[in-house]
């Protein structure tokens, strides 16, 4: 909403200047988006009159050579003119040698066409306002010479443009915000709509013209008034052009700009139709399938059942609330009108404006709610400035059908603005601050003894104004009274909160992930999770694979982003891919955030609960049934060097390797083991596919390994990337679930270390070799390490050597040298008898 | 060489004599003072002071020989010499070990300037370490953290959230909604419905704090992202009013941008709270005094619009089963990536989900 400050000023006398009224409106709650200084920087353009016309032939476009002078009896001064909507005796705007014009520009005295040009003549567009550069602008007739062309049309102003919250139509109009501004600086406030009202009803409500209303929940009340004898050609006095500009619309025939301005002061909007193109009485009901209407903007538009709209015998004229039909629009011919002003349903206007996506300055205020109220006194004062201004004659009679609604009453405790607000506000205030809102404020009488609680509540009976239907409960009277009286007026404390529980132990953990991996040299990325209908295809996953299971996005912002990723691998190919095409080759990124997969095919949705009261368990169950399964994962994807290069030696390539590594990490951050295993999964190498699980037979948690070399090469990375994923609400939970970690006595006696090279097959995974060494050497073995691992001629094709380390110790005394060798032995043999693993020669 | 010396040859030998004493001490000192290096150090203790044939040494031997008069007498003084002795002896080996010590060190300087990554570096996002920093603070105050699904049913979105059915953030140029449409499933426009899961799964008074990601239907650009994150804080109590929302924004602001900064709300419009505001923070960079220098920070607006809060609504608590005339309520959101905007000087809101290392790695760990 744009607030012109000479209207608003006009409608609050006394009001200070345009900045300290934005402090004030955006104290009140009325967000002051900017406050534009207009017509400042104007100076020097005064009223003229054309005395003489010579016509100059120019190769291009021919201009004229006027003279005009710009006091009585004073010499003419020539200039030239290119425009040639004006005669001789016309009063124009004369820009003289040393004026500025709107952007700083300096009019001086010049040579031109063969001719001195003493001056200019302005246009509306060249002085600021409107943006007609056509021609320029003829003031009327008897508009005094010389007089400051700036002052006389109102050019120095200033412009609120104020940010109108959806609650808040009625602030909407210069009768709402000069209400706001008024209470905000105490000054007195006079509705402007009372005025109207009063004469709308001195001129009597005899029968006007026919208007039924079949559909009363869309339209509970219609104002008609016809006005006949109206010039169309009248022209908006500049003055009110001027108003109508400032305020953001155009200028457009005194008709039309009578009921947008008319709009603007009262926030209710108007419609002129043409009378004479009506046809039979008017119904205001729903569309009929099939109807269409042509509106204003020249659109054909098939109706919806649901559109609310204004017809008369010849079927639909109007879109209520939105926008007037082309039939019945009023022409350069038209002399008698029938001027709407009525209340349609908020939502039904929502409704049409977003079907039809047609969003107008009408629907806007409709949609936020009007004054259902203040029709008689908007047509009242839209048919007076008809008749001041075109000559229009009202006919005898007004209708005004209407189904009056019920008036709110809110009882409201006279101490709920303290307990909700934090700091006392007596009773006198409450009652004052409410009836600056505008609302009747009684005691209550307490009809109901029991409303009287024991310790007598002061309960006060409260009418909301009816330009506030937002105000239906004690709340929201408060609101009114806090925000009144200052937001800055509330006191500064803290609450006492009962003793909390901190971070609970998942959260600590996925924190302490999180920390781990970037500790262990990872770096987090956080990308956007919406993946195209084939990201299960770049990844390679089988067609039965569940991270094809993805979820569908019904509007996605892009045509490849119409799903919810399956798997945070999606993201970090893509965000791997991007530092590579920026020239980071080597990279260790990780990602932790949901991923989303459907559970059940989508079906109807469950009955929402109502509001009214808590939902049932069974309620919230089918509210969650049908949420898709949306767990935390963990993701690492390593490219190029893992270990850089420098002055220390060449660097060291990631591989399949870290990725286990990283998973690892993980792992042991929360205190659990992962068991690695190998496997072949999509989108891993199908030979360097690690399968992780929790401890010796838990369920599957993740993957680990070198990327599978296609899905690498159309990720754009460098061969042989690697990475790994984890359900990481699986880990989180595991370590959740486990007992305390139990400590490991310490022994003070020195270790045993035994070394043993074991000649396997080359596929006997070392995994089983160590658990069969671990298990042989039982509860004296320490710790147990694979320090080399060779193949090659002196072990035979097909084998290799694994060379551990086993550190014994015992926790009683110092292990002799029989006992350490007895128990590498059992350790041997049990490797033995379970790999087939020979003592190497 | 004295010969050897025994009871049987009482012989008065002259080696503990004064004079001769004092000689072989002035002898000891001057070849202890004169060694160049610790090797001649080291000789010139064996051939004067330790070795079996060092005079000092021989001259102990005499001791026994004497009468016990004479002998206390001698061995005052041949303690004497040997103090002399040592003491000069140990001020040489603290002077040759630093001259050593100092041309030894000397050859191992090396360049500390070179480079030393060798293990490469990690870093949190930012968004990561800004929530955990604002989580901590409520966390020290008593409340707990809780969480939501991401994609979550309009119910919990809008619905219990006092949302009205036509309400333009429900339609789908704002939402993002999940196929079928009819099954009323969306992208949490907000982390507020894990005000209404938490109002359902807690038993009173509930004070929580619920970070998380948000979705909204906007193209990336330069300032809109469809994907943000977000935190709710939601304090539901006996007596609680606007004062204990005031001062808990205060600990917030400060939490985020540092202390002493002023917090201002402005009435503001939200179907969940009432009354609502907008909260504004005092601009860290220009402490508010933009009207007299220019400020980046806050476009000189001397304040940084942070996010919305009110009084949690009364058809919110009625929807949760909680009596709206007994218990009270504070709630606020905030977008995190402006708040990190405002913080870092991040220009670009994409950085965020671009993933490019070059920005997430001057964070640190714990940014």
């Amino acid at each position: 909403m744009r607030v012109v400050m000479s209207w608003l000023t006009a409608e609050v006398p006394g009001l200070p200047g345009a900045a300290e009224v934005a402090e004030r409106l955006i104290r009140s709650g009325f967000e002051v988006e900017a406050v534009e200084s207009v017509g400042r920087d104007v100076s020097g353009v005064v009223v003229g009159e054309v005395l003489d016309i010579e016509v100059v032939k120019a190769r291009k476009k021919d201009v004229r050579f006027t003279q005009v002078r710009v006091a009585d009896g004073a010499e003419p001064r020539g200039i030239v003119c290119g425009a040639f909507n004006f005669v001789v005796g016309d009063r124009v705007a004369v820009a003289l040698p040393g004026a500025v014009l709107p952007g700083g520009f300096e009019i001086t005295a010049r040579q031109t066409y063969g001719h001195v040009s003493d001056g200019m003549i302005c246009s509306g567009g060249e002085l600021g306002f409107g943006d007609d550069h056509s021609g320029i602008l003829v003031l009327p007739t008897g508009t005094p010479l010389g007089a400051d062309v700036a002052e006389l049309l109102g050019l120095v102003d200033d412009v609120l443009d104020v940010d109108v919250t959806p609650d808040r139509g009625y602030a909407l109009s210069m009768r709402g915000l000069g209400r706001e501004a008024a209470t905000a600086f105490g000054l007195p406030f006079r509705d402007p709509a009372i005025d109207a009202q009063r004469a709308a009803d001195d001129f009597g409500t005899g029968p006007g013209y026919r208007v039924m209303l079949s559909d009363p929940a869309g339209c509970d009340r219609y104002v008609a008034r016809t006005v006949t004898g109206v010039d169309p050609t009248t022209p908006t006095p500049l003055r009110l052009a001027r108003r109508l500009e400032l305020a953001g619309m155009r200028s457009i025939s005194a008709v039309v700009d009578v009921t947008n301005l008319v709009m603007l002061e009262l926030g209710q909007p108007l419609h002129a139709f043409d009378a004479e193109k009506l046809t039979g009485p008017i119904d205001v009901r729903r569309a009929r399938s099939g109807e269409h209407l042509v509106t204003l903007d020249g659109v054909d538009r098939t109706l919806d059942p649901e559109d609310l709209v204004i017809a008369d015998g010849s079927g639909p004229i109007a879109l209520a609330g939105v926008m007037g039909g082309a039939a019945t629009e009023i022409s350069a011919s038209t002399t008698r009108l029938m001027i709407e002003a009525a209340h349609f349903d908020p939502v039904s206007v929502a409704r049409t404006a977003r079907r039809h996506t047609l969003h107008s300055e009408a629907s806007r205020r409709f949609e936020r709610g009007v004054d259902p109220a203040v029709g008689p006194a908007a047509a009242e004062a839209a048919v007076r400035m008809l008749v001041g201004l075109t000559g229009g004659v009202p006919e005898t009679g007004v209708t005004e059908v209407r189904h009056d609604q019920v008036r709110t009453e809110v009882f409201l405790p006279a101490g709920e603005a303290e307990r909700l607000g934090g700091r006392p506000y007596p009773r006198e205030v409450v009652v004052r601050r409410l009836r600056e809102v505008g609302c009747h404020v009684t005691d209550a009488v307490p009809i109901d003894a029991a409303r009287v609680d024991a310790e007598g509540a002061d309960l006060l009976r409260v009418v909301p104004p009816t330009w506030r239907p937002d105000l239906t409960r004690p709340a929201d009277l408060v609101e009114e009274i806090v925000r009144l009286e200052g937001y800055d007026t509330i006191p500064v404390r803290l609450p006492r909160l009962p003793a909390g529980h901190g971070l609970t132990p998942a959260q600590r953990l996925r924190r302490a992930v999180s920390r781990g991996l970037a500790d262990a040299g990872h770096v987090e990325v956080s990308t956007v999770p919406f993946v195209a209908a084939d990201a299960g295809d770049a990844l390679g996953l089988p067609a039965d694979d569940p991270r094809r299971g993805a979820v569908r996005i019904a509007n996605p912002i892009a045509e490849d982003s119409g799903f919810l990723r399956t798997t945070l691998l999606s993201g970090l190919l893509a965000a791997a891919g991007r530092n590579v095409r920026r020239g980071a080759n080597d990279l260790a990124l990780f990602e932790t955030g949901a991923v989303f997969r459907t559970v059940s095919p989508g079906g109807a949705a469950p009955a929402e609960p109502p509001v009214d009261r808590r939902p049932t368990d069974a309620e919230l169950v089918a509210l969650n049934a049908g949420l898709p399964a949306q767990p935390q994962h963990v993701a690492v994807l390593l490219t190029g060097l893992r270990e850089p290069a420098g002055w220390w030696g060449p660097g060291r390539p990631a591989d399949w390797g870290d990725a286990v590594a990283a998973a690892r990490t993980v792992a042991a951050t929360c205190g659990v083991a992962l068991t690695v295993t190998a496997g072949e999964v999509a989108p891993w190498h199908p030979g360097r596919c690690a399968v992780l699980s929790l401890g010796a037979d838990g369920p599957v948690v993740g993957h680990a390994g070198e990327l599978h070399p296609r899905v690498v090469a159309a990720a754009g990375l460098p061969a042989r990337a690697s990475a790994m994923e984890l359900d990481l609400d699986a880990v989180v939970a595991a370590a959740v679930a486990a007992p305390p970690i139990g400590a490991r006595p310490i022994s003070a006696y020195p270790p045993a270390d035994r070394d043993v090279a074991l000649v396997v097959a080359d596929t006997t995974p070392v995994a089983d070799v160590a658990t069969a060494l671990s298990d042989g050497a039982g509860s004296l073995l320490e710790s147990l390490r694979l320090f080399d691992v060779y193949a090659g001629a002196q072990v035979g094709e097909g084998r290799r050597s694994l060379a551990f380390g086993l550190r014994l110790r015992a926790e009683d005394r110092t292990l002799t040298a029989e006992e350490a060798n007895t128990v590498r032995d059992a350790a041997v043999a049990e490797a033995a008898r379970r790999t087939g693993a020979a003592l190497r020669s | 060489m004295p010969a050897r010396n025994d009871i049987y040859d009482p012989v008065q030998v002259s080696a503990l004599d004064a004079g001769e004493l004092d000689r072989r001490r002035d002898e000891a000192v001057t070849a202890i003072t004169a060694a160049a290096d610790l090797d001649a150090l080291a000789v010139a203790r064996t051939n004067h002071v330790e070795g079996r044939s060092a005079p000092l040494a021989l001259a102990r031997r005499e001791l026994g020989a004497l009468p016990p008069a004479a002998r206390a007498d001698a061995g005052r003084r041949h303690n004497a010499a040997v103090a002399a002795v040592r003491e000069a002896y140990d001020a040489r080996l603290a002077a040759l070990t630093a001259e050593r010590d100092a041309r030894v060190l000397a050859t191992e300087r090396v360049d500390v300037t070179l480079p030393t990554d060798r293990a490469p570096a990690g870093a949190r996002h930012p968004i990561t370490s800004l929530t955990d920093r604002v989580v901590d603070v409520f966390v020290a105050m008593g409340y707990e953290v809780a969480e939501g699904p991401e994609v979550e049913q309009d119910w919990f979105n809008f619905t219990a959230l006092n949302f009205p059915p036509d309400h333009p953030a429900r339609s789908d140029h704002d939402t993002l909604f999940i196929e079928p449409v009819s099954a009323g499933v969306l992208l949490r426009t907000h982390t507020s419905p894990v005000q209404i899961r938490s109002l359902l799964s807690r038993s009173l008074p509930v004070y929580v704090v619920c970070p998380g990601r948000t979705y909204r239907n906007d193209t990336i650009d330069a300032t809109h992202s469809p994907v943000f994150g977000q935190i709710e804080c939601l304090a539901v109590d006996e007596g609680l009013t606007m004062a204990d929302l005031r001062g808990t924004l205060q600990v917030y602001a400060q939490a985020l941008f540092g202390p002493g900064l002023a917090t201002r709300l402005r009435p503001h419009y939200f179907p969940f709270t009432e009354p609502s505001a907008e909260l504004d923070v005092q601009c860290f960079a220009c402490r508010g005094d933009a009207a007299h220098q220019p400020c980046r920070v806050c476009s000189d607006e001397g304040w940084i619009e942070s996010g919305g809060c009110g009084m949690v609504d009364p058809n919110v608590l009625v929807a949760c089963g909680v009596d709206p005339t007994r218990y009270s309520g504070f709630a606020f959101g905030m977008g995190l990536e402006r708040a990190a905007m405002v913080r870092h000087g991040i220009r670009e809101i994409r950085d965020f989900v671009d993933g490019d290392v070059r920005f997430t790695l001057p964070f640190g760990v714990e940014g």
